[in-house]
């Protein structure tokens, strides 16, 4: 099996988010907290990024961009929706122009709540994410598709 | 035989010395930043992954291409370590070049376009202090010869006829190793420019392709930086390999204390120390000696 977790590639996307959480999200990488003593790097390309990591509730302007960028992210990958508008929409669900958290639109593998989600809770999460991306990438190895919810568009 | 053996050694070791040095470099330059940083084998974790990922192709012509940058590339250090032609391998270098240009360029996308084009602007930009580089071997005294063999085994070292040349040549090594502040096609880290400027488009297998092609090309450039010092008598080769490592650690120096600058600096800036350290030091050369 491909030791994977080492090497965790972030890609972060903001939806309609307030910016609180990608801040936190970008403190995450600065001195104090320093992802990338876990391997994490944040890329801004999906065609090589390992873990999607969305931030804000998702609008109809955003949705199409959020599919677009999920699907071209290649197997094995996981979703970290970040912040409490990623995970149910917050205080903007009613919102008309909100369709709701990022599970609307992408399978959501990690939720993260907070408004705004703190670092430490970040990489929390980020670290579960890497859990299941090593997983993902043992049954990718055998060729199980179906056994994570990849296969979904 | 020795020859041989060189060759050998460069196609198996210089991708873990690139690879090793990349790691250290991350290392250090976390350290500068007051971060702890990755492990030193980080790059090879990350290479290891790609490699495993889902292969996605945008253009089937991308990995065709991509294999050939990374065979001309090596081909270029094959030919450097077997004591061959500087000039020829310095042409080969940009012909491997022209390959990354042309996977760049397929995907029609706006991303990797404009990486692809910044990429050639580099190209513009460092290849008069390249071909100057070559030219000083062929120069300095006693022996005019551009035979890398035959240039290893000059009584004094190269670095004392040819400091200009020297000069032009580390600084257009920012640009070839990818460092702020001439990132301007691709960042060599995790920094971000237009995405991931040349290399947005390369699905991961082709990524790490592309990766170890810059371990490669990493281990020639700082033998070429070297043969600067290399001359007959073997403790020089210590003294080469402190003046490559030096280098090295200049750009990570250079890298964490310059911000990326727009390109119209980077052509200006880079033809006029050109000019000004090889070109000088070429007029001197070619009136004294």
């Amino acid at each position: 099996m491909a030791k994977v977790k080492k090497s965790p590639w972030v890609l972060h996307y903001d939806g309609a988010s307030c910016n609180g959480c990608d801040i936190e999200v970008l403190a995450c990488l600065t001195p104090v907290y320093d992802a990338e003593r876990f391997g994490i790097v944040n890329t801004g390309d999906p065609m090589q990024a390992d873990i999607l990591l969305l931030t804000g509730g998702i609008n109809a302007q955003c949705q199409e961009v959020v599919k677009q960028i999920y699907e071209q992210m290649p197997r094995p990958k996981v979703v970290v929706a970040v912040g409490t508008c990623a995970c149910t929409g917050g205080v903007f669900k009613e919102a008309y122009n909100i369709l709701g958290g990022a599970d609307t639109t992408v399978p959501v593998d990690i939720y993260v709540p907070g408004c705004a989600a703190r670092p430490q809770s970040i990489i929390d999460g980020i670290v579960k994410a890497v859990a299941l991306f090593q997983q993902r990438s043992d049954e990718h190895d055998k060729g199980i598709v179906n056994g994570s919810r990849e296969g979904e568009s | 035989m020795s020859s041989v053996i060189a060759i050998v050694c460069f196609l198996v070791l210089a991708p873990f010395l690139g690879g090793f040095l990349d790691g250290l470099d991350r290392k250090i330059s976390a350290r500068m930043q007051g971060r702890i940083g990755p492990p030193v084998l980080q790059p090879f974790y990350d290479v290891h992954k790609l490699i495993h990922k889902q292969t996605i192709v945008v253009n089937k012509a991308q990995t065709f291409l991509m294999l050939t940058y990374m065979a001309v590339q090596l081909f270029v250090g094959v030919l450097f370590f077997a004591g061959s032609d500087i000039l020829m391998c310095f042409f080969l270098l940009s012909t491997g070049a022209t390959f990354l240009v042309f996977a760049g360029s397929v995907t029609h996308s706006p991303l990797s376009t404009l990486g692809t084009n910044r990429e050639l602007l580099q190209m513009m930009a460092y290849e008069p202090a390249v071909l100057l580089a070559c030219l000083g071997f062929y120069l300095a005294p006693p022996d005019h010869t551009f035979v890398v063999s035959e240039l290893i085994q000059t009584p004094v070292s190269a670095i004392l006829y040819l400091p200009g040349f020297f000069v032009a040549f580390v600084f257009i090594l920012t640009i070839k190793m990818r460092k702020s502040p001439f990132d301007l096609a691709t960042a060599h880290h995790a920094h971000q420019e237009v995405v991931k400027g040349i290399t947005t488009e390369l699905g991961a297998k082709n990524f790490a392709i592309y990766t170890i092609t810059e371990w490669y090309e990493k281990v020639f450039l700082l033998a070429v930086v070297a043969l600067f010092v290399v001359n007959a008598n073997p403790l020089s080769y210590i003294a080469a390999v402190v003046v490559a490592l030096a280098v090295w650690f200049l750009e990570i120096l250079i890298d964490n204390t310059c911000a990326r600058v727009k390109w119209d600096v980077l052509l200006k800036v880079t033809w006029v120390v050109t000019l000004l350290a090889a070109g000088v030091n070429m007029l001197i050369l070619m009136l004294v000696f």
